[in-house]
């Protein structure tokens, strides 16, 4: 039980794929411009760890060593298109916002990497929780910058106005304020964890 | 003419770096040394503009066949098999500028430009200037110039990190935020070449 916990949590503080291990850095950047979307972006990557994550460790002893990259990104890719395919039908607004973004989970180097480093390790149990905390981890960080990008860029979050939006900074809805906003939430996770 | 816009479009309208975020993951992770950005723009612009050739062929296939839903998986697919072969041939044709590329060509499949850009022309959604056609000449030009553009864009960053590197920073900005503060900084003056095309 309590390595379930562990691993669950792993994710989501002490191995953070934005802050601590800062990998899939083009969606954190790019589909951050408001709360909604880094969360919905969040959670479509979400879907895709948890099912690649359990699928890969049901196939591991059948993979052979050699193709098994290969075979991970077939799996992976799989997945994505179904999440394409319901996002299209279901959610279109959204679909529509993050565009290009969501065939390009499949070289998120998150997903990749927690199939290498722990799916193609570990039981299928574990596989998922790991799978659940990598997810959570990034959906929290891109829910905080978008967060954070749409209150400063816009003056609301999730769409409710906290304050006119004439006082807003319109920069931090565009392309610099992503990666300036950004850059003071790592120092300030950093300077965080130091202490 | 519309050829010549294009190039300043994707060069420095539309930087796919800086404005679109494609290929952040090389553009922070090779670009401390001005020598092995070169190198990595060099290999990008190479596999960047066979991919895109090759899977906007596929996709008139797909169109034809009626399976576009499989453009994902079969897209991928395809950039890995193309650099594992342009891999193969360098190192039988010349080794030199396989001994040049050779470390960064591995890192290319999980590249998102590569991917992204392949996608973008093969759906016809690329940021084209004014009056320019969409098509397999269009989409090839604009293929190597967001290479360029990639080329530039990590060049500038890492010669500014090179600089960067003598500075006293504080403690908690050091490695990934200064960089992207500096990144935030470049995107910022790159901004002022919005509207130009």
């Amino acid at each position: 039980m309590n390595e379930n916990l562990k691993t669950l949590t792993n994710g989501i503080l002490k191995e953070n794929p934005t802050f601590a291990l800062v990998l899939g850095m083009c969606p954190t950047l790019a589909t951050t411009t408001s709360a909604i979307n880094g969360m919905s972006m969040g959670l479509a990557t979400l879907f895709v760890l948890v099912c690649s994550n359990v699928v890969i460790s049901l196939l591991k002893n059948l993979i052979p060593d050699k193709v098994r990259i290969p075979a991970f990104i077939v799996v992976i890719a799989t997945f994505v298109t179904m999440v394409q395919l319901v996002m299209q039908a279901y959610l279109p607004a959204i679909y529509e916002v993050l565009g290009l973004f969501i065939p390009l989970i499949v070289v998120n180097c998150i997903v990749l990497g927690r199939a290498e480093a722990f799916a193609a390790k570990n039981t299928v149990g574990l596989s998922a929780l790991d799978g659940l905390g990598m997810g959570l981890g990034f959906t929290l960080s891109l829910t905080v910058i978008g967060a954070i990008r749409e209150l400063l860029g816009s003056g609301a979050i999730f769409g409710m106005h906290i304050f006119p939006d004439y006082y807003a900074m319109l920069i931090f809805v565009l392309a610099p304020g992503a990666f300036i906003a950004l850059a003071y939430l790592m120092a300030a996770v950093n300077k965080l964890q130091k202490k | 003419m519309v050829y010549f816009l294009i190039f300043i479009s994707a060069i420095f309208v539309n930087n796919i770096v800086l404005s679109q975020f494609l290929g952040i993951c090389p553009f922070l992770g090779v670009s401390k040394k001005i020598d092995t950005a070169l190198g990595m723009s060099a290999a990008v612009a190479f596999v960047l503009v066979l991919a895109t050739v090759v899977t906007y062929l596929l996709q008139m296939l797909l169109v034809a066949w009626g399976i576009e839903f499989l453009q994902t998986i079969l897209f991928i697919l395809i950039i890995a098999a193309l650099v594992q072969m342009i891999e193969i041939v360098l190192k039988k044709i010349s080794p030199s500028l396989y001994q040049a590329l050779g470390v960064f060509l591995p890192l290319i499949t999980t590249n998102c430009c590569i991917l992204g850009v392949a996608i973008l022309v093969a759906n016809g959604t690329e940021k084209l200037p004014m009056g320019a056609e969409h098509g397999m000449l269009t989409g090839t030009l604009f293929a190597f110039a967001t290479a360029l553009g990639f080329g530039l864009a990590l060049v500038l960053f890492a010669g500014m990190r090179e600089q960067l590197a003598l500075n006293k920073v504080p403690k908690a900005m050091q490695g990934t935020p200064i960089a992207l503060l500096t990144a935030g900084l470049l995107a910022m003056a790159f901004m002022g070449f919005s509207g130009v095309v």
